[in-house]
C-alpha cells in the first residue's frame, strides 16, 4: 500500500461520518426549543394560518419523508429557500461564503507564521526571558475569550490609535488583507498559542534526537539543521493538531465576524439560528461540516507528505 | 614509525548536572596513525562515545571540553564553528550505533547523502546524483539509483549501516570515528559490515578509530587497542599482545568475563562490583574497588599511564597499572 491509496481511504472514511453528521443535523434542528412558524408568524398567528404555513414548508410531512426530501434535494445542491429571508440557501451561502473563508484562511496563515518563528526562538532560547515572555505572552492569549481579545485589538489598534479599520472588509485582496488583519489576528491569536506550544516541545524532542547529531557530524550548517531536519519532523504532530483546530477556527469566526461588523457567514448563522431558520441553520452546519472533512483529508495529505512511515500505520 | 595523523593531548570533558559535576573524559592522551586502525573498548558509560564527540566537537551542553585535539598541524578546540565545519564529515566522518535512529526518518536517502556532498564538493546536479549512486554502489547496495528515493525504514538494518557508512564517505575523509557500528546488528551483518570497513579503509586510505565493547570485534578488525575505564585510558597495546597479554586489571577483568576472542573455551568469570559512579571517583586508580590486585599503593594517588614497552620499540605498550608485571602470572592462572 502507498502513500495514495492511504489518502483515498482516508477520503472514504469521511464518507459515512458525513452522513452521520447529516442526520444529526436534522435532527438538532427540529430538537431546538420554539417554534419557526411562531418566529415567522408571530405570537398571534391564527390555527388555520399556522397549519397552512406548515404545509407549505413541508413540515406537516413525517419526519421519515421530511429527512429523504431533505437528503434529496441536498444531492442535487438544494438546500431549501429561508424560511425568513425567501431566497435560496445555497445562494445566500455562496454569497457570504468567501469572506469568512478569506478570514478563516488569512486567522490559520497568521497563527502559522506568528507560531514557527516563535517556537523556533521559544525552543532554542529554552528557559530564557525570551522562552519565558513569548510562553507568557500566548499563555495569557490562551486564557481569554476570542471576543475579549477582538474588543480590546479594536479598542486599541482601530478606535485608539487608527491604525486599522474596525469593521468591513474593503473591495481589494490588499483591501481585504489591511481590514481583515485585526479580526484574522483575534480569530488565528488562540489557534497560534496552542501551535506555538506544541511546536517548542516537538522542537524540544527533536533537538534531542541522534539525527541532529549526525546531521551535525556531516559538518551541514545549523541553518539547513533546524529548517530541514528538525522543522520537518516537529511539524509531523503538529500539522495534524493544526488541522483539528481549524473546526473550532470556523467556529471562533462566527464570534469575530460579529465584533467586527463583517457580513459572512457568521452572522448568518446567528441571524438564522434566533429567527428559527431551520434551512439555514442546516445548509451552514453541513457546509461547516464538509469544509471541516476537507480540512481534515488536507491535514492527512499533508501529514502523509511530511511523513513517509504513516502507510506502515 | 610514521607521524600520528591525530592526537589527543589532556582531552578532557566535564559534565555540570543537576546531580553534580562529573567528569566522563579524563585526561584523555592518545595517538592515531595514518591508516591505522585503533579499537576503543570498555565497559558502558566509560566514556568511549563522549572521546568520539568530543574529538568533533559534538558534546551537547552542559558537557565542556578542554585539551588539546591536534589534527594535522591543527587544533581542532580552537577552530571557529564555521572552520569546524568543514572538518566534520569532510576531513573526519563518524557512524553511530544505531542507523535507525541517526538517519533522518523523514528525508529520502538520497537527500541525505547529497546534502553532505552539496557541503563539501562542488557537485551538483546530475553529477551529484551519480556520485550517491556510486557511494551506494560502493558499499554494497542492490539497485542503488531505485534506493535514492526511498526513506531509511525501507531498509533492512544492515542496509541502513552500509547508507550511514556511504555518507560518512561521501567526502572521502581521511579519518573515520566509528561508534559500535555494528553493535545492533546480528551476528552474520556484523561481519559483512566490518568487512565492509576494513576494505573501504584501505581503497581510501584512511584511518578508523572503532568503538565497541566486543573484544571479538576488536580480535577481528584493531591493530591496537586503547582500554578505557572511568573516563581514563588504563592500557594502550597492539590487538594481538594485548589479548595474549593484558597489563593492565581491569583489562584481564574484561578478558576474563567474556567469551574468548577465538581462545580456547574457558569459564567466564564477571568482574566483581558495579560500574564507577563518576561523580564519587576514588582518589587512586578509579578500577581499585573492583580489583583483586589492588594495594594501598593503588589507592593512594592515581597511577600514571606509563611506558613499559622494551626500549627497543618505545611507546608500543603503556598501562596505568602498578601490578602490571604481577598480571602475567595471575593471568595465566584465570585463562
Ligand atoms: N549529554 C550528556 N549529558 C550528561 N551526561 C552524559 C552525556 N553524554 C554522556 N554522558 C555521561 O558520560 C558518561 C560516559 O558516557 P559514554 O556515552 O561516553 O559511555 P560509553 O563508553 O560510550 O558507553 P556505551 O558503551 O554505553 O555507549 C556516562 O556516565 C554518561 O551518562
Ligand atoms: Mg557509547
Amino acid at each position: 500500500m502507498n502513500r495514495w491509496s492511504y489518502v483515498l481511504i482516508r477520503v472514504l472514511q469521511v464518507i459515512p461520518t458525513f452522513f452521520v453528521v447529516m442526520v444529526l443535523v436534522f435532527a438538532a434542528a427540529r430538537l431546538l426549543p420554539g417554534d419557526p412558524l411562531t418566529a415567522i408568524l408571530g405570537e398571534r398567528a391564527t390555527e388555520e394560518m399556522v397549519v397552512k404555513a406548515k404545509h407549505e414548508l413541508g413540515l406537516d410531512q413525517p419526519l421519515p419523508v421530511q429527512f429523504w426530501i431533505f437528503l434529496k434535494d441536498f444531492f442535487q445542491g438544494n438546500l431549501g429557500d429561508s424560511i425568513n429571508l425567501k431566497v435560496p440557501v445555497t445562494r445566500l451561502i455562496l454569497e457570504r461564503m468567501p469572506v469568512t473563508l478569506f478570514l478563516t484562511l488569512y486567522a490559520a496563515v497568521l497563527a502559522a507564521a506568528l507560531a514557527i518563528p516563535l517556537a523556533f526562538v521559544a525552543a532554542l532560547r529554552k528557559d530564557t526571558w525570551a522562552d519565558n515572555l513569548i510562553r507568557g505572552v500566548f499563555q495569557l492569549g490562551l486564557s481569554m475569550p476570542v471576543f475579549y481579545i477582538g474588543l480590546q485589538l479594536l479598542t486599541l489598534l482601530g478606535a485608539r490609535l487608527r491604525w486599522f479599520p474596525v469593521g468591513g472588509y474593503g473591495n481589494t485582496f490588499g483591501e481585504h488583507l489591511y481590514y481583515l488583519f485585526l479580526p484574522a489576528l483575534t480569530l488565528g491569536f488562540n489557534l497560534a498559542a496552542i501551535l506555538m506550544r506544541n511546536l517548542r516541545a516537538s522542537i524540544l524532542e527533536v533537538l534531542q534526537a541522534e539525527y541532529v547529531d549526525f546531521a551535525r557530524a556531516k559538518g551541514l550548517r545549523p541553518s539547513l539543521i533546524l529548517g530541514k531536519h528538525v522543522l520537518r519532523n516537529a511539524l509531523i504532530s503538529t500539522v495534524t493538531l493544526f488541522g483539528l483546530n481549524i473546526g473550532g477556527l470556523i467556529g471562533g469566526a462566527v464570534i469575530t465576524e460579529t465584533v467586527f461588523a463583517i457580513p459572512g457567514v457568521g452572522r448568518l448563522m446567528v441571524d438564522s439560528i434566533f429567527g428559527r431558520d431551520y434551512p439555514v441553520i442546516q445548509g451552514l452546519t453541513l457546509t461547516f461540516a464538509l469544509l471541516v472533512s476537507l480540512v481534515f483529508i488536507l491535514t492527512d495529505v499533508i501529514h502523509a507528505q511530511l511523513d513517509p512511515r504513516v502507510e506502515a500505520a | 614509525m610514521s607521524e600520528p595523523i591525530l592526537k589527543l593531548n589532556n582531552l578532557c570533558t566535564v559534565f555540570h548536572t543537576a546531580r553534580g559535576r562529573f567528569t566522563a573524559v579524563d585526561g584523555v592522551n592518545l595517538e592515531l596513525f595514518p591508516g591505522e586502525v585503533l579499537g576503543l573498548v570498555g565497559e558502558s558509560g566509560s566514556g568511549k562515545s563522549v572521546t568520539l564527540r568530543s574529538i568533533l566537537r559534538l558534546v551537547r551542553p552542559p558537557g565542556r571540553v578542554s585539551g588539546e585535539v591536534r589534527w594535522r598541524g591543527r587544533n581542532l578546540l580552537s577552530l571557529s564553528e564555521p572552520q569546524m565545519r568543514q572538518v566534520r564529515g569532510g576531513e573526519i566522518s563518524m557512524i553511530f550505533q544505531e542507523p535507525m535512529t541517526a538517519l533522518n526518518p523523514v528525508l529520502p536517502v538520497g537527500e541525505q547523502i547529497a546534502e553532505t556532498l552539496r557541503e563539501h564538493t562542488e557537485l551538483s546536479g546530475n553529477a551529484l546524483r551519480q556520485r550517491a549512486i556510486e557511494l551506494l554502489e560502493l558499499v554494497g547496495i542492490p539497485s542503488p539509483k531505485e534506493r535514492l528515493r526511498d526513506y531509511p525504514h525501507q531498509f533492512s538494518g544492515g542496509m541502513r549501516q552500509r547508507v550511514m557508512i556511504a555518507i560518512a564517505l561521501a567526502s572521502n575523509p581521511k579519518l573515520l570515528l566509528a561508534d559500535e557500528p555494528t553493535t545492533a546488528l546480528d551476528v552474520t551483518i556484523q561481519d559483512q559490515i566490518l568487512k565492509l570497513l576494513l576494505r573501504l579503509k584501505d581503497t581510501l586510505g584512511m584511518s578508523v578509530i572503532l568503538v565497541t565493547h566486543d573484544l571479538g570485534v576488536v580480535a577481528q578488525t584493531c591493530e591496537r587497542v586503547a582500554v578505557m575505564y572511568a573516563g581514563r585510558i588504563v592500557e594502550v597495546a597492539p590487538a594481538a599482545e594485548l589479548f595474549a597479554q593484558p597489563r593492565h586489571a581491569y583489562t584481564l577483568g574484561l578478558l576474563n568475563s567474556v567469551p574468548g576472542a577465538g581462545s580456547t573455551r574457558r569459564p567466564l568469570i564477571p568482574i566483581p562490583g558495579a560500574p564507577p559512579d563518576l561523580t564519587a571517583l576514588p582518589p587512586g586508580c578509579s578500577f581499585a574497588p573492583r580489583c583483586a590486585f589492588a594495594t594501598d599503593e593503588c589507592t593512594a594517588q592515581r597511577p600514571p599511564l606509563m611506558d613499559i614497552s622494551g626500549p627497543e620499540s618505545p611507546a608500543v605498550r603503556l598501562t596505568a597499572c602498578i601490578h602490571h608485571d604481577a598480571l602475567s602470572a595471575a593471568g595465566e592462572v584465570t585463562r
